[in-house]
């Protein structure tokens, strides 16, 4: 948030004359000349607002400041006000769910979102389904295709509702209350999945490292299955729909067992529980199981009647 | 028609998802600890299993119960207060 103000200062050393106080805050004055004093304004970051003004002009410059020192105040007692504001944020933030965590989600770059796409609809040639760690923590998306990121969800969430609203469009039934219906539709299914799926994950005592960002990002890659469902859909009618639809499911259903199994199912050399365990294998493959056939069914349940 | 109507009928918003919430935490906060979970078998006392690292799902279920009665007991008070006055002024 310093960037505007650097800009503004660069803009009022050059002409004080040309805008009054309160209009260029937002936008840089490039009608005059030196845009290098402008280049010099965002190098220098913001420590203290009062002494960048001696480093960008040589003297000159230095009386335009000072004309106006009430601006000059109100402006820094603005931005101190900001930083508080903001500092606020962040820790009311933190206390509910970690950003660095958060962060690590949305870590990725073009590269992995390409690979991660072609691999929840062709999964069948990937060979290496390990999330590889550093150290004990899990590497970011950008540097492993295995790790779940919360960009595609996301972007498939929002993709899914503009491509719902043309669908009604095309079917003369749309309004705008129905694409927040179709959206808290969506939304409303996610949550209900990942609460079930973190209440079985406790009540058979599954020790993964499954956090419930992981299980929101898996259980939000199946929005791709469905755009893909629905494009074919209305491209193709309802043959093509349900050929889609076949696809997408056995593609999501492996990717789904393949990926959560690393991380339910025991790998079997760590530890010899031999008794207790016996039951326990069979209950967390039925979880593994139970959430892969649940995706064809809310995928064909909520697009089925957006291609009729 | 008959598409409009399947469709609304399958339409969540997010306030079906509270009032769901909602009624499933209050059918938890009822089960009362002796007059009922004793006597099936559910009770906390009885819970003492063997001390093997892996608690049965039972057992878990029955944690769970406990410690939802406890943690939501006096919020669930508040909110249903309120939802009650909002369901009588507003239907």
């Amino acid at each position: 948030m310093d960037l505007p103000h650097h800009g503004y200062r660069a803009s009022k050393q050059r002409g004080r004359a040309a805008p009054p106080a309160g209009d260029s805050v937002l936008f840089e004055d490039t009608s005059s000349a030196a845009p290098a004093m402008n280049n010099q304004g965002y190098y220098t970051p913001g420590y203290n607002m009062g002494g960048t003004s001696n480093d960008m002009q040589g003297g000159a410059g230095v009386n335009n400041l000072f004309t106006d020192p009430m601006a000059n105040a109100a402006m820094m007692y603005g931005s101190s006000l900001a930083n508080q504001g903001k500092d606020m944020v962040n820790k009311e933030i933190s206390r509910f769910m970690s950003v660095n965590k958060l962060k690590y989600f949305f870590a990725v770059d073009t590269r992995y979102v390409l690979k991660k796409l072609m691999i929840l609809m062709f999964p069948y040639t990937h060979q290496d389904w390990e999330v590889r760690y550093h150290r004990d923590t899990p590497l970011t998306p950008r540097q492993d295709v295995n790790a779940p990121d919360l960009y595609i969800p996301t972007m498939a969430f929002i993709t899914y509702i503009l491509l719902a609203g043309m669908a009604l469009g095309i079917q003369k039934r749309f309004s705008p209350e129905v694409l927040g219906l179709c959206a808290s539709t969506a939304l409303v299914w996610i949550i209900i999945e990942v609460l079930v799926m973190l209440l079985s994950l406790y009540l058979l005592t599954v020790h993964s490292d499954l956090s419930t960002f992981d299980l929101i990002a898996y259980s939000g890659y199946k929005y791709v299955g469905m755009i893909f469902t629905v494009l074919c859909g209305l491209l193709f009618g309802s043959d093509g729909y349900f050929v889609a639809l076949a696809w997408s499911s056995c593609a999501l259903m492996f990717f789904i067992v393949r990926s959560l199994k690393m991380k339910i199912l025991p790998s079997l050399s760590s530890d010899s529980m031999g008794m207790g365990s016996s039951a326990k294998p069979q209950l967390r493959l039925y979880i593994t199981v139970a959430t892969a056939v649940f995706q064809p069914i809310i995928i064909y349940w909520l697009t089925s009647h957006l291609v009729r | 028609r008959r598409l409009r109507t399947c469709w609304d009928n399958m339409a969540f918003t997010l306030y079906s998802l509270i009032q769901a919430a909602i009624l499933c935490v209050n059918a938890v906060a009822v089960l009362h600890e002796e007059r009922f979970l004793t006597k099936i078998g559910w009770g906390v006392d009885q819970s003492v299993g063997g001390f093997g690292d892996e608690p049965g799902i039972k057992v878990q279920l029955m944690n769970l119960v406990r410690s939802v009665r406890t943690v939501m007991r006096v919020p669930l008070i508040a909110v249903n207060s309120v939802c009650i006055v909002l369901l009588l002024l507003f239907g």
